[in-house]
């Protein structure tokens, strides 16, 4: 599938909003863009109608392999980054054996170049075996093959200030970032769900916004004490928003990301006790979700980035205490940011190539993803029906997983296709391989 | 009604009132030298209870029993559930078996609502972790009424009846149920508690709120004191156990401010000399030994409607 490929009549997100034009993909780039595009031994995909997008990135995907193939391995998560129009997924660093070495970084980095449907980052541990106490070789993980940029202990947060401090220091020296999961450890103890009327309601111990917003002050305060990058990760409370917005006023080295769920879910899920609503960060109220869609649009939150936490059936068909964190979110995450962002008039395309591709690249100092489409760029894509008819979410997608919150619920739109420096891995909707 | 019973919104104002005033039937059985009646004969009761409650769980097995239920015992100790079968095979399993009614008790709170979705049966819940015990709150319900009404409870709810609930309500199930059923049947509830012990948003519950017992005891015509449980003493809820039975203890002195009529409750087990003063829970105000009484009545109630037992036998007084 290595011929070259044309592209005609899509809609092409640039930055003066969309523009028809056929895009001409030779040898993993863009070789042409324009009106009326021809290429003999060219394959032609109809693409009218649809909207072209730089290729995806996620800052943020739990691939679980070291250690929990059951729940997914580098293949099968990144088919269903690849089925959500992803060409690039930062792979976390909580896996087992945790990801703190140059070896366990540099074996999932391999994985992902031979499973070939997106290119996957691993994120290395900021702290060994994520413990909190002491620092990970993070140079050594930043030198090796996976030559890795993004460090977070994400699942755990970093609470020890002075050890925080030294991360974000250190990581100074070749251009690192700190991706922090703020969570006061001790104001979160035992907490299951958002502390608010609806926790009250139904007996689940409290999660107090303040536990998310109270770290990341401190974390913007830090990075700007030493001058380094912070990135905040799943953002999930109107105060957190409020915070980075103030920080970001000052020219603080901050950045943040929101979850596709954060953007579109409550609490109010939880009244069931379905476990397949429990995450970490908790769903929020209502009007958290209003405002972060409003921080997202504003560009004071930088990006979407999914969190896609695979767990195995048992692991939520169980009470809510007991059920694992988090939600599967590859397949679903631009069908999301259509419903809420751009649906609602929040963001136009452009802004969503830009927040989910362009900006999580840069932030994960990527070369040769999220470069808008342009002559000469890398020929990443992701062509995008938005006009599809909503269709309820099936449960059962291309993921080793099926905890999607989303399941039954009817969202817009259809990833047709999705190419990785030229190659298509998605094509009509389905895996091309 | 509704098949299952997880929580006192469950009920409508009529639903709580049937049961109520089945109980009241019920209870003039007890008075007779043969207690049991045929009405579930045939039937399975299974009391699944992960958590020790040795009191909840033969006050819902006389109440089956008295029924002719057969009734099947299972506790979490010595059985799969220590071998880590999950709450979903303990369900099916129980299904297989034909419970045609399952009373779970659990750590978890929600655990009652998640068995719901796995079997057949009725479910009652009787105590799932922080979140309710309905029929705890039906039996108290039952006891004012009586205490309160006396021959002229039936039929009756508990319009303008003020009631005042003590102390550790952020982690107590049966507070939650009876603040919702005490309002559905028409009594004014109010919350005594130091703050840390109420949820964040207590102010979108249908009850006031105090954080101060000693102005609402002239007003109450019920004090129902809540159990502190030990593991509160040590997690910075309140600074010792002898401030707070100091500022929310009901001792004598306490219960000398209560209206003449008024009563104090307790769902027991006690911590005498803690929330309670053994002078308050040994005088002739203290329901606490008819509350376990009314316990089974209520259960009785509860069982026979929700699964649809054959009338009663003309009970002759």
């Amino acid at each position: 599938m290595s011929g070259s490929w044309l592209i005609k009549g899509a809609e092409v997100a640039g930055s003066g909003g969309l523009a028809v034009a056929d895009l001409l993909l030779t040898g993993g780039t863009i070789t042409a863009i324009g009106a009326g595009l021809s290429e003999a031994g060219a394959q032609v995909l109809d693409a009218s109608g649809l909207i072209a997008l730089p290729g995806l990135v996620d800052l943020h995907t739990h691939l679980r392999e070291p250690g929990r193939e059951d729940a997914e391995t580098v293949e099968t998560g990144t088919r269903a980054a690849a089925l959500g129009g992803f060409t690039a997924v930062h792979a976390m660093a909580n896996t087992e054996p945790v990801a703190d070495t140059a070896g366990v970084v540099e074996q999932v980095w391999r994985l992902g170049r031979e499973a070939g449907y997106c290119d996957v980052q691993p994120v290395g541990a900021v702290t060994a075996g994520l413990a909190g106490a002491r620092l990970a070789e993070l140079g050594t993980m930043a030198d090796s093959a996976a030559h890795v940029r993004v460090f977070s202990d994400d699942g755990r947060c970093v609470a020890d200030p002075l050890l925080m401090r030294r991360a974000l220091e250190y990581v100074k020296a070749f251009d690192g970032v700190i991706a922090q999961h703020a969570q006061d450890p001790r104001l979160t103890e035992g907490a299951q769900l958002n502390e608010g009327e609806i926790s009250g309601r139904l007996g689940l111990a409290g999660w107090p916004a303040v536990a998310e917003e109270a770290i990341i002050a401190r974390d913007c305060l830090l990075a700007a004490h030493v001058g380094s990058a912070l990135h905040v990760c799943h953002v999930s409370t109107a105060g957190s928003a409020e915070i980075i917005r103030w920080a970001k006023s000052k020219g603080w080295p901050v950045t943040a990301e929101v979850t596709p769920h954060h953007l579109l879910l409550t609490d109010e899920l939880a009244v069931g006790y379905d476990p397949v609503f429990k995450v970490n960060p908790p769903l929020r109220t209502a009007a958290d979700v209003a405002e972060l869609r409003r921080a997202l649009a504003d560009g004071t939150i930088d990006c979407v980035a999914t969190d896609h936490a695979p767990h195995p059936v048992e692991a939520k068909e169980t009470e809510w205490s007991e059920a694992a964190f988090g939600m599967t979110g590859l397949e679903t995450a631009l069908r999301v940011v259509q419903q809420a962002m751009v649906d609602t008039g929040l963001l136009d395309w452009p802004g969503v190539a830009d927040r989910m591709s362009v900006r999580p690249a840069r932030i994960g100092r990527l070369t040769g993803q999220g470069a808008p489409l342009a002559v000469g760029g890398p020929a990443n894509l992701t062509l995008y029906d938005p006009a599809a008819p909503a269709e309820p979410v099936s449960a059962a997608g291309a993921s080793k997983s099926r905890n999607t919150p989303f399941a039954g619920m009817p969202l817009p739109g259809r990833v047709v296709a999705t190419f990785l420096r030229g190659t298509p891995t998605v094509l009509d909707g389905k895996l091309a391989r | 009604m509704k098949r299952h019973l997880i929580s006192a919104a469950d009920l409508s104002r009529g639903d709580a009132l049937l049961i109520l005033d089945t109980a009241e039937e019920l209870a003039s059985l007890a008075d007779r030298p043969i207690k049991k009646l045929p009405t579930l004969r045939g039937r399975t009761v299974v009391n699944l209870f992960f958590e020790d409650s040795t009191r909840t769980r033969i006050s819902f097995e006389a109440a089956a029993k008295r029924l002719s239920a057969d009734v099947i015992n299972f506790s979490a100790k010595g059985s799969s559930v220590a071998k880590g079968e999950s709450l979903k095979d303990t369900a099916l399993t129980l299904e297989a078996m034909g419970a045609d009614a399952v009373v779970i008790r659990h750590s978890a709170s929600g655990a009652a609502h998640r068995l719901a979705g796995w079997v057949r049966g009725s479910v009652v819940n009787a105590g799932d972790g922080t979140h309710e015990h309905p029929t705890q709150a039906l039996l108290d319900a039952f006891t004012i009424r009586r205490r309160l009404k006396g021959a002229t409870a039936r039929g009756t709810a508990l319009d303008g009846i003020r009631v005042t609930i003590v102390g550790d309500v952020l982690h107590s199930r049966v507070a939650r149920s009876n603040v919702l059923l005490l309002s559905t049947l028409g009594a004014e509830v109010t919350l005594a508690a130091p703050p840390t012990l109420l949820p964040l948003a207590v102010d979108t519950w249908p009850c006031a709120v105090s954080y101060e017992l000693d102005s609402e005891l002239p007003k109450s015509d019920v004090v129902m004191m809540l159990r502190v449980q030990q593991e509160r003493m040590t997690a910075a809820y309140f600074p010792s156990v002898r401030e707070y039975s100091r500022r929310y203890g009901m001792d004598a002195a306490r219960m000398a401010k209560m209206p003449d009529h008024a009563i104090v409750m307790h769902p027991g087990p006690m911590n005498r000399g803690v929330e309670i003063a053994a002078e308050v829970a040994d005088s002739v105000r203290s329901t606490i030994v008819e509350q376990v009484a009314n316990g089974v009545t209520t259960r009785m109630a509860v069982l026979y409607l929700l699964l649809g037992g054959t009338e009663f036998p003309e009970v002759t007084s």
